[in-house]
């Protein structure tokens, strides 16, 4: 196994496509080191990208939105006020994964990139509308967070790219979001449902909708048909019984030792229902 | 020596000073199994079957052995035939022989320069394996057809016509439990189960072993008990028990787990074909795969009661499996099952069944978890039923002194109704519940033990005491050894110092289990402080030309026994062991017996817990555990193994459990899908430490580590009943299960 330390995005690059072999990059490594002890995968290049300049850095746009640098740990998100305030529901997404020394090293890029189906941050993001820079030797595109996973461990992402910059998009008024898990403990624990939403109100009325699941199919994906029951309502009874429903109807989940089939489709309904009521509180200024 | 009932106040025992080994240990000073480290020493890595039962076809280690740094290979062709019994269980299991038993089992080993090399080059060992059917559910392994494990593994006691996989048959009772159930106005049966579960101590086994070529051996390990290290390894290995020496670390948790060996005779295997000192450390993984869990069981429970509470007859049909061995705890399962009840009538049945899953080892009151989730499940269950209360339908069937139990033997002095009214008088108790709670309330019993031990006591030349004990401490026996040795020769705590000493120190100590390091160890300690005392007596008549017999021990001091023995000032205990080299020699004192004045222990847990009613998620909101110490040394320790006994006690209720697939592997071998409770998991575990003496100990004192697991699994599945309406007889209470159950 060779290290690197590339000093920029190119020279990683440079060397994630000419390597020969298996490459990983490195951020926080809770991933990748894991994986490297329990001798799951043995890279031939592990290509540290830690030190490439700017990306510890959350960046506040002139549109409101943020750029979050892809080595920016969890605990750096949480510490940040104003990113908290604008996005708690994608902030507390993050959170959840780990412990407090896991959250030190963590990273968004790399719970994406891992693209295990019950990663914490990627219903968050993908209700929030996060898009990402990807560069590669061909150069660069921006790709919607929701097009990255491609199945368990699997992602869109070709021979030689990566991804170089984290957009949040600026929040904007009369909106909120939020992110809640189903696990069996209270910490440590890994999703066994995850549920994002993401809203915007004009008075008491939900106008715009994002919602996203996560650990019910191979990859975390939108669930537009969520959105539309709760557009055009103020999340009275009968939206959030046609929420949970939509929800419902977007699993394709699998029986295995973390949940079955029917409490993963269950209680998929009934987070979006909790989460929908929590994103519409902050929506209305009522909580943060 | 028996309970003294004219000592009641005593200046040590109860006050709770500091512990020994905390600094060391939040210090990071403390040496573990993994802290061991030899000149020129080599690690190992052992190659471990991917099937649950399969024939070993052949072991090819060239290209292990090709590897530059890699230094030996050993099977079980490196280890002598002819262990015999539970020995050749424990060979079988540390090494497979003709076929791998279960998903885990160690077939091969290498020793390798580095620990990563040594990994790569155990990757490198093939193996060529027939696939066999597998069988890992207790039931199915009974049924015709099941895959058989070993032929002629059953002993004598089972029955014509059973499956081979049944390897013991267990029977017994009083009465007739026929007229009992006739006499019933209720009578209620039903079928319970229990998955493995696993001890779950945060330190791995790791051990260093030397071997010399002159077949004498050394070796360093974390254990609960090192001649039982020293006395398997030596029969693994095929030598005399002497010639290995073996010094226990610090341990980081046992449970019950670290009774037996793994890796030790594999460690020393491979020291001694390569000449080298050899440290194995096991990964979570391996220790989940191919430690022992607990048995995993399957319970019939009959019970009959009168409409206003009386027990009539209780029948208990228990099935367990310990993996692919016998020895499954189902015996001491069975006499636990019905132990806090007065009862006329009752019957056991028991069937120990192997199956293709690890070796089962002790954990923690072995059986009586299980055995208390089926029981105290119907308990709770027939008291709905009849509208009546559950704690005082326990309190009028209560064992006590007197009874005979439902094992056999008539119960002397035991504390279980003490432990019911001190529930019942609990605020706990009578607090409101709130919206989605319930409450759960449930009893369990452990026996006890004394077993071998050998301790001595030396006096320093400045009066200073030093113990030497044979029971590594996993549960704050130096502490309170030392307690009880200061009360005895009444010197101040700090003054003693109490060692965990190797097996060439001492004659044979049991290890530590059974709840009997503070019992016998204990016991041990104040004869050994008794004969001390008495050297020092006849050193200070000497001194003043009196009788030894007018000498008495006093405050650490030996004074004249009246006024007509003589007039001399006290004579401390610094003041004569600093002469004691001139005036006969060192001064110590000297203990070994198997005491068998062992108390057994009750408790009576209350918890509340609140149940998600959409996603079936349970919190545990109150806890309250109450058990009788007999005599509680260091009340923090004992508190501390009342709320870890609850602790693990409340995650194999709630979330732990062995999952196997269909290919017989087992799914959850890593600490994030093996869900053990979490600090966040738990309420702060109140506690009451009820003192009921034992008769059998000058202090009173009981063992307390076990009995705290057994009454959670109960209580839980007696709570969420509550809380939810829906009794839920199969552990673990998970969520899927609980939500599936609410939603019918």
């Amino acid at each position: 196994m060779r290290y690197h330390k590339p000093a920029s995005f190119a020279q990683a690059i440079d060397i994630a496509s000419t390597s020969e072999g298996i490459t990983r990059f490195l951020a926080g490594g809770t991933d990748v080191l894991v994986q490297l002890r329990a001798d799951i995968v043995s890279p031939d290049d592990l290509i540290d990208i830690k030190h490439i300049s700017g990306v510890r850095e959350i960046t506040k746009r002139a549109d409101g939105g943020y750029d979050i640098g892809i080595a920016v740990s969890g605990a750096e998100m949480s510490e940040d006020d104003v990113l908290m305030a604008d996005w708690p529901g994608l902030v507390e997404a993050m959170d959840l994964i780990g412990s407090t020394q896991v959250q030190g090293r963590a990273t968004l890029v790399g719970n994406l990139c891992n693209a295990s189906p019950a990663a914490d941050s990627v219903p968050a993001m993908i209700a929030a509308g996060v898009t990402l820079t990807v560069e590669g030797p061909t150069g660069a595109r921006e790709v919607a967070v929701e097009d990255i996973p491609t199945g368990p461990g699997k992602t869109a992402l070709e021979k030689g790219e990566m991804i170089t910059k984290v957009h949040v998009p600026a929040r904007g008024e009369n909106a909120g979001d939020a992110y809640l898990r189903f696990i069996p403990r209270t910490e440590m624990d890994i999703a066994v449902v995850g549920c994002g939403v993401n809203l915007r109100l004009e008075g008491d009325t939900i106008t715009e909708a994002r919602v996203a699941l996560g650990a019910v199919a191979p990859v975390a994906a939108l669930v537009p048909e969520a959105a539309k029951a709760l557009i055009g309502t103020t999340l009275d009874e009968a939206a959030l019984a046609a929420l949970a429903k939509a929800a419902q109807e977007a699993c394709n989940p699998i029986d295995d030792k973390r949940g079955t089939i029917a409490f993963r489709t269950d209680v998929a309904g009934v987070l979006a229902q909790r989460a929908a009521k929590i994103a519409y509180a902050r929506a209305k200024g009522e909580t943060k | 020596m028996a309970f003294d009932q004219e000592k009641d106040q005593f200046r040590v025992l109860g006050t709770r000073p500091d512990r020994p080994d905390g600094l060391d240990k939040v210090t990071g000073k403390a040496r573990y199994g993994a802290d061991m480290s030899a000149s020129g020493m080599l690690h190992g890595a052992i190659v471990r079957s991917p099937h649950a039962h399969a024939r070993i076809v052949k072991i090819d280690a060239s290209k292990a052995l090709a590897m530059k740094g890699v230094k030996a290979v050993v099977t079980r062709a490196d280890f002598p035939d002819g262990q015999k019994g539970e020995d050749w269980n424990i060979m079988e299991n540390c090494m497979a022989g003709e076929r791998a038993l279960y998903d885990g089992h160690a077939v091969a080993a290498v020793a390798a320069t580095t620990p990563w090399l040594a990994r790569d080059a155990a990757k490198a060992v093939e193996v060529e394996y027939e696939i066999l059917p597998h069988v890992t559910d207790v039931d199915k392994a009974m049924q015709d057809g099941a895959p058989v494990i070993r032929e002629g593994a059953a002993n004598y006691s089972v029955p014509e016509g059973m499956h081979p996989n049944v390897v013991r048959f267990i029977e017994f009772g009083h009465g007739d439990v026929e007229k009992g159930f006739e006499e019933a106005d209720v009578v209620m049966e039903n079928s319970y189960t229990t998955e493995a579960t696993h001890q779950g101590y945060i330190e791995p086994h790791a051990c260093l072993a030397q071997m010399g070529s002159d077949g004498r051996g050394e070796l360093w390990c974390c254990t609960q008990g090192h001649w039982f290290v020293r006395r398997m390894s030596a029969a693994c290995l095929g030598i005399e028990v002497s010639k290995l020496r073996v010094t226990p670390s610090e341990i980081g948790g046992g449970f019950g787990g670290k009774t037996t060996v793994f890796i030790d005779p594999v460690a020393l295997a491979l020291s001694r074909k390569a000449d080298r000192p050899v440290k194995i450390v096991m990964s979570r993984e391996e220790v989940l795969r191919a430690t022992g869990p607990t048995a995993a069981a399957s319970m019939d429970v009959k019970i009959g009661m009168t409409k206003d509470g009386k027990m009539t007859a209780g029948k208990a049909v228990f099935r367990m499996t310990g993996g692919a061995f016998p020895m499954a705890p189902v015996d001491s399962a069975l006499a636990c099952a019905f132990a806090c009840y007065d009862l006329e009538n009752v019957q056991h049945e028991g069937y120990d069944v192997m199956s293709n899953r690890p070796k089962q080892a002790a954990y923690r009151a072995p059986g009586s978890p299980m055995a208390a989730f089926a029981v105290e499940s119907l308990v709770d269950e027939m008291c709905r039923e009849l509208k009546l209360d559950p704690l005082e339908v326990r309190l009028k069937n209560a064992a006590k002194e007197g009874t005979k139990s439902s094992a056999g033997p008539t119960y002397p002095r035991i504390g279980l109704v003490e432990t019911l009214e001190a529930a019942k008088a609990h605020p706990h108790f009578t607090a409101p519940l709130g919206p989605n709670q319930g409450r759960g309330i449930a009893s369990g019993y452990w026996m006890n033990w004394g077993g071998e031990t050998s301790v001595s006591l030396a006096l320093s030349e400045d009066g200073t005491v030093t113990v030497s004990v044979g029971t590594p401490d996993i549960g704050g026996s130096r502490a309170s050894v030392a307690m009880m040795a200061a009360e005895a020769l009444g010197v101040e705590y700090e003054d003693v110092r109490v060692n965990v000493v190797e097996t060439g120190a001492l004659g044979v100590n049991e290890p530590t289990h059974g709840s009997r390091a503070t019992f016998a160890t204990g016991l041990a300690t104040i004869e050994a402080a008794t004969q001390a005392k008495k050297t020092l007596c006849e050193r200070a008549a000497a001194k003043w030309g009196i009788d030894a017999e007018a000498v008495i021990w006093e405050d650490g001091c030996a004074k004249p026994s009246g006024p007509n023995a003589g007039e001399f000032p006290p004579l401390s205990i610094g003041e004569i062991c600093a002469k004691m080299g001139r005036t006969g020699g060192p001064i110590s004192g000297h203990f070994e017996a198997t005491p068998m004045g062992f108390g057994g222990s009750f408790g009576t847990h209350i918890v509340d817990v609140e149940v998600d009613p959409e996603t079936g998620h349970t919190s545990v909101v109150r806890y309250t555990v109450v058990q009788d110490a007999g005599k509680a040394i260091h009340p923090s320790y004992v508190e501390g193994q009342f709320q870890g006994g609850a602790a693990q006690g409340i995650g194999w209720a709630l979330n732990e459990e062995y999952i196997y697939g269909e290919d017989g592997r087992l799914q959850n071998p890593i600490f994030l899908d093996y869900r053990v409770p979490v600090a966040s998991d738990l309420p702060m575990i109140d506690t009451v430490i009820v003192e009921v003496p034992n008769p059998g100990h000058p202090y009173g004192v009981r063992g307390v580590g076990e009995t705290g697991i057994t009454p959670p699994l109960p209580a839980i599945a007696n709570a969420v009943a509550d809380a939810t309406g829906q009794r839920l007889r199969g552990l673990p209470v998970s969520p899927p299960k609980i939500l599936a159950a609410i939603k019918g």
